[in-house]
């Protein structure tokens, strides 16, 4: 393991910072407990993409150059989402290339070669596949297209997953299927987007797991928005809760309860 | 300002982005995927047959000089009582053919379509197979006839050496650059006729010949 | 169904009995947006079904014979760069085409649209004093509309492809670029062919049943004396190659060499895109397309012709190059990669809106991912189908990695979309949230604000989740539960953590 020297910057994303704060919180446990020195830079907001992918170039671009100042200085961007994270390298340039400056191509072209998604940061660049995590359930991993696609994070969530004491992995049917999120898609094309999410479900039902786990939030936003209408009882989970657990949040106290830590829920 | 200016004024206006360099040295294409040795697999043959009986068509292994005879018992077994033969097929096939009781047609006159759809099979000779995709390539030389010949019977019985297979798509095309710089054409056959439109399941037998033996010549 | 009547205006009011199966009255470019057409195509059962069992099949189907070419990647990298040169030197090529077809005995035509091409079509059959054509599947003549024009000229056209058959005697529309009929299964098929057949041409057997088998054998028996008895064949073509002036088609049946082959005369209708350097360049292509579209090593049939061969095949023949819009996309420096399409399917058939949605929603002939980025562009986006057709897709990249001829569809979506809000920035709820929301992303502050918005919310809210509300909130909450906003976001969290960690108190330091 090769813990950098420099700073990290955690990139929380704007949906997990204000919709599903124990997912960063969950990230700098982590990165903490593997001896990274973690900064959370207040000046960021998101990564644009809601705009970029609704056709709003131009109300993308203050989220673009929000990001290269508020991240530029740092050795490393790390974020626990495959879709934000593949934004920024995707959809930056291109954003830059038509509406920026050469300045700020260069900036971004900079930002793009040293922002990655968690689980590419701790199994490329921390070189750990075994985070020393503990979690005594069975979870199913949905790989959510952006990971899979974009951002290409391959099977290190599967690695880090396969790594966790105690943790059973079951393979979710039609893997690499999209859920039918799609970020405005769900709401522009409503009928569709929940179809897409009926069948997912279904996946995820007939796994018997108790956990759906993915790397985006956004995605799980959906599935368990529907998993929770149908009283299903699968919970969903970011792959970042489960890396951070560690077998003390389990442990019982003597006045029985359980140990309550940033990480766990 | 004729169609054709029209059409190639907006192509040019649409391509001012594009550099003015020779059509030949713009975007390099990589070729080497195709560089395998011919003989990519030990077995050539034996993939060939493998994948042409994939698609449901009859091979049998021939030795050279009983083709004539082996023409004529695939003809009767599937019960052709007549079939055409293209003029530049050898005489020891016709006189096979004729020995075995069965109506040699020729397309000398030209035969109309009504006498070719009545007559009960058509044998070819080939120009090449190809062993990874099982298909054999027919260029209409005149021992493969007019392209309607080995299209409208319904049993096309179907002869190639055993020199002529290829291992893949890319040399086979390089064998056929001779018969397209003749304007020759082509016809590429892959088993005999089939149909994936119905639920996408594949079953054969819709226009062209529904019966497809080859006979490979092992030379 | 009868075949109904029509009145074809010219000088005099000409009432003539229609000679093929009429299409559904709609006009594709009327079409509602495709959300509407969406809600109303997943509430059918039967074709949720359907689509389901066949874009399983072929998809399966395709993985396997594509893991059987190790250097699949290199074959697809080698069609676009092929694709490419071709389309940044098209004038160059299509000349060279024109001069080899020219050379090889046949006669060229040149088209700026579906208008010209079905008029080309029209002089040339009834100068050859026929009422009907066999016609070859095609994309371009579907997309020319030529049926219908020929039909109001008084010439029948016959579909010869099985689902191109099914579709026509069905008085339906084609669902799929491959497969029309893709949307129908065996019994609906059978169905058609007993209640349609027989008022069109031979009438299918006694005891036809729904074996695809059978099926396959009705059409064989039914279009055997249209294929015999046809003086003219149209055709479209899947390469057009420069150096040699061949056409290439690729298909499965056998009805495509009927065609090519039997009639005196042969009209191929060709988009200009369809341009390859010279034949070498087949040997990518020809390893390409079979798998990508029937997920078969090799489709059963590919024919090729190079202008009249002597004593073989129509002793005249006919290419008409279409343009119909193709080169306003190639003027699109993001969208022209689409002209790379090679019409296999693979992306309608990985997609999973279309596997669940179907064609016709998308009011094009060109359905599915590349159908939304390839429609906008060929007839721009004043309707509202062809605004719709960008956001048709939940962008999770799939086509992408299918295509043999690597078109980043997603790129050229998210591309088009931004063309619909420039080309349509009248006000709109959208656009001012947009307006707002881009300006509290540009600076952290901003966004902290709207967070403690959030907070108060969650904090005022009673329950845990919000539930079903009507008004715009419920295209989501009407299907999906949501967790109301925690009460403290990661910021403000984040903020405490710092200034205790400051003050020296450890209360928080286990986080």
């Amino acid at each position: 393991m090769s813990v950098p020297t420099g700073t990290v910057a955690l990139f929380a994303t704007c949906i997990n910072d204000m919709l599903f704060p124990d997912t960063p919180k969950a990230v700098l446990r982590l990165l903490e407990r593997l001896g990274c020195t973690v900064d959370f830079p207040l000046q960021q907001t998101c990564c644009g993409q809601m705009f970029t992918n609704t056709g709003y170039f131009t109300e993308a671009m203050p989220s673009v150059r929000n990001f290269v100042d508020t991240f530029g200085a740092y050795e490393w961007v790390v974020g626990p989402s495959g879709s934000c994270i593949g934004s920024v390298r995707d959809q930056h340039p291109m954003l830059a290339k038509r509406l920026g400056d050469p300045g700020l191509q260069r900036e971004v072209d900079a930002i793009v070669a040293k922002t990655l998604d968690l689980s590419e940061f701790l199994v490329d660049v921390l070189g750990v596949t075994d985070v020393g995590a503990y979690f005594p359930h069975t979870v199913t991993y949905h790989s959510t297209c952006h990971s899979l696609r974009v951002t290409k994070v391959g099977d290190r969530p599967y690695q880090l997953l396969k790594a966790v004491a105690g943790l059973t992995l079951i393979d979710l049917p039609n893997a690499d299927q999209c859920c039918g999120f799609g970020g405005t898609f769900s709401v522009k094309n409503p009928d569709t987007s929940v179809a897409m999410g009926t069948d997912k479900m279904r996946a995820v039902l007939d796994t018997g797991a108790e956990y759906l786990v993915a790397g985006d939030n956004s995605c799980l936003l959906h599935i368990g928005g529907l998993l929770s209408r149908n009283k299903s009882g699968v919970t969903p989970i970011h792959l970042a809760e489960i890396l951070a657990r560690t077998e003390d949040d389990y442990l019982v106290q003597a006045d029985g309860a359980t140990t309550k830590s940033g990480g766990a829920r | 300002m004729s169609s054709k200016e029209a059409i190639l004024g907006r192509i040019r206006s649409a391509l001012r982005d594009v550099p003015n360099v020779a059509a030949a040295d713009d975007v390099a294409v990589n070729w080497q995927y195709g560089q395998r040795p011919a003989t990519a697999t030990d077995d050539l043959l034996g993939l060939f047959v493998e994948r042409v009986e994939d698609y449901k068509a009859i091979v049998s292994w021939v030795v050279p000089n009983e083709v004539p005879v082996r023409i004529a018992n695939a003809l009767t077994d599937h019960g052709a009582t007549s079939a055409v033969l293209p003029a530049g097929a050898p005489a020891e096939w016709h006189e096979a053919v004729a020995a075995a009781g069965i109506a040699v047609v020729t397309d000398d006159p030209v035969l109309s379509h009504a006498e070719l759809d009545a007559t009960g099979g058509v044998v070819t000779a080939s120009r090449v197979g190809i062993a990874e995709t099982g298909t054999i390539v027919l260029d209409h030389a005149a021992d493969q006839g007019r392209r309607a010949l080995s299209l409208v019977p319904d049993l096309h019985v179907c002869v190639i050496r055993s020199d002529q297979v290829v291992s893949d798509v890319p040399e086979a095309v390089a064998r056929l650059q001779a018969s397209i710089d003749t304007r020759q054409p082509l016809t590429w056959i892959s088993g005999p006729s089939a149909t994936s439109d119905i639920e996408l399941n594949r079953v054969e037998g819709v226009h062209g010949p529904r019966t497809l033996h080859v006979l490979l010549v092992n030379e | 169904m009868s075949p109904e009547r029509t009145e074809t205006v010219q000088d005099t009011t000409v009432v003539h009995e229609r000679r093929t199966p009429a299409p559904p009255p709609v006009t594709l470019i009327g079409m509602p947006k495709f959300p509407k057409n969406a809600k109303k195509e997943l509430a059918n059962s039967q074709l949720r079904t359907n689509l389901r069992h066949a874009t399983t099949t072929i998809r399966n189907k395709r993985v396997k014979v594509v893991q059987e070419l190790p250097h699949w990647e290199d074959l697809r990298l080698a069609g676009e760069a092929i694709k490419n040169r071709t389309l940044r030197h098209l004038d160059t090529y299509l000349l060279q085409l024109e001069a080899s077809l020219t050379a090889n005995g046949a006669i060229v035509h040149w088209a700026n649209d579906a208008a010209e091409a079905n008029q080309i079509v029209i002089d040339i059959t009834r100068s050859k004093g026929a009422d009907e054509v066999v016609k070859v599947k095609s994309m371009a003549t579907q997309e020319i509309d030529l049926n219908e024009a020929l039909e109001e000229a008084g010439i029948a056209a016959w579909e010869t492809d099985l689902a191109e058959l099914i579709v026509q005697l069905g008085h339906d529309r084609p669902s799929h670029i491959l497969v029309p009929a893709i949307h129908r299964n065996r019994s609906e098929v059978r169905e058609i062919f007993l209640e349609e057949m027989g008022r069109y041409g031979t009438p299918p057997p006694e005891g036809l049943t729904d074996d695809p088998a059978m099926l396959a054998g009705a059409a064989r028996v039914h279009l055997r004396n249209k294929f015999l008895r046809a003086k003219v064949a149209v055709s479209g073509a899947n390469f057009a190659i420069a150096d040699s002036g061949t056409l290439v088609v690729v298909e499965s049946e056998g009805n495509g060499r009927m065609c090519l082959t039997l009639p005196d005369t042969l009209i191929s209708i060709v988009g200009i895109e369809k341009t390859l350097p010279t034949f070498a360049d087949l040997e990518v292509f020809m390893q390409l397309l079979p798998r990508s579209s029937t997920a078969e090593r090799m489709n059963p049939y590919t024919s090729m012709w190079s202008g009249v061969r002597e004593g073989d095949g129509p002793q005249e023949v006919h290419v008409v190059l279409v343009d119909n819009g193709r080169t306003k996309v190639l003027a699109d420096q993001v969208g022209r990669q689409a002209l790379r399409c090679i019409r296999c399917s693979a992306c309608l058939n990985i997609c999973p809106v279309y596997e669940r949605v179907g064609g016709h929603a998308y009011g094009s002939v060109y359905p599915g991912p590349i159908g939304a980025i390839l429609t906008p562009q060929l007839r721009g986006t004043a309707s509202e189908i062809d605004q719709s057709l960008p956001y048709a897709s939940s962008l999770c990249g799939a086509c992408f990695e299918v295509c043999p001829v690597r078109i980043n569809i997603p790129e050229v979506l998210v591309h088009l979309r931004n063309r619909v809000v420039e080309e349509h920035h009248g006000p709109s709820a959208w656009g001012m949230g947009m307006k707002v929301g881009g300006w509290v992303m540009g600076k952290g502050n901003r966004f902290g604000m709207l967070e403690k918005g959030a907070e108060l919310f969650g904090a005022v809210w009673p329950g845990d989740k919000v539930g079903p509300i009507p008004g715009p909130a419920s295209a989501w909450l009407g299907a999906r539960d949501l967790k109301k906003p925690p009460t403290e976001t990661f910021r403000d969290w984040w903020v405490k953590r710092e200034k205790a960690k400051r003050s020296g108190d450890s209360g928080q330091k286990d986080a």
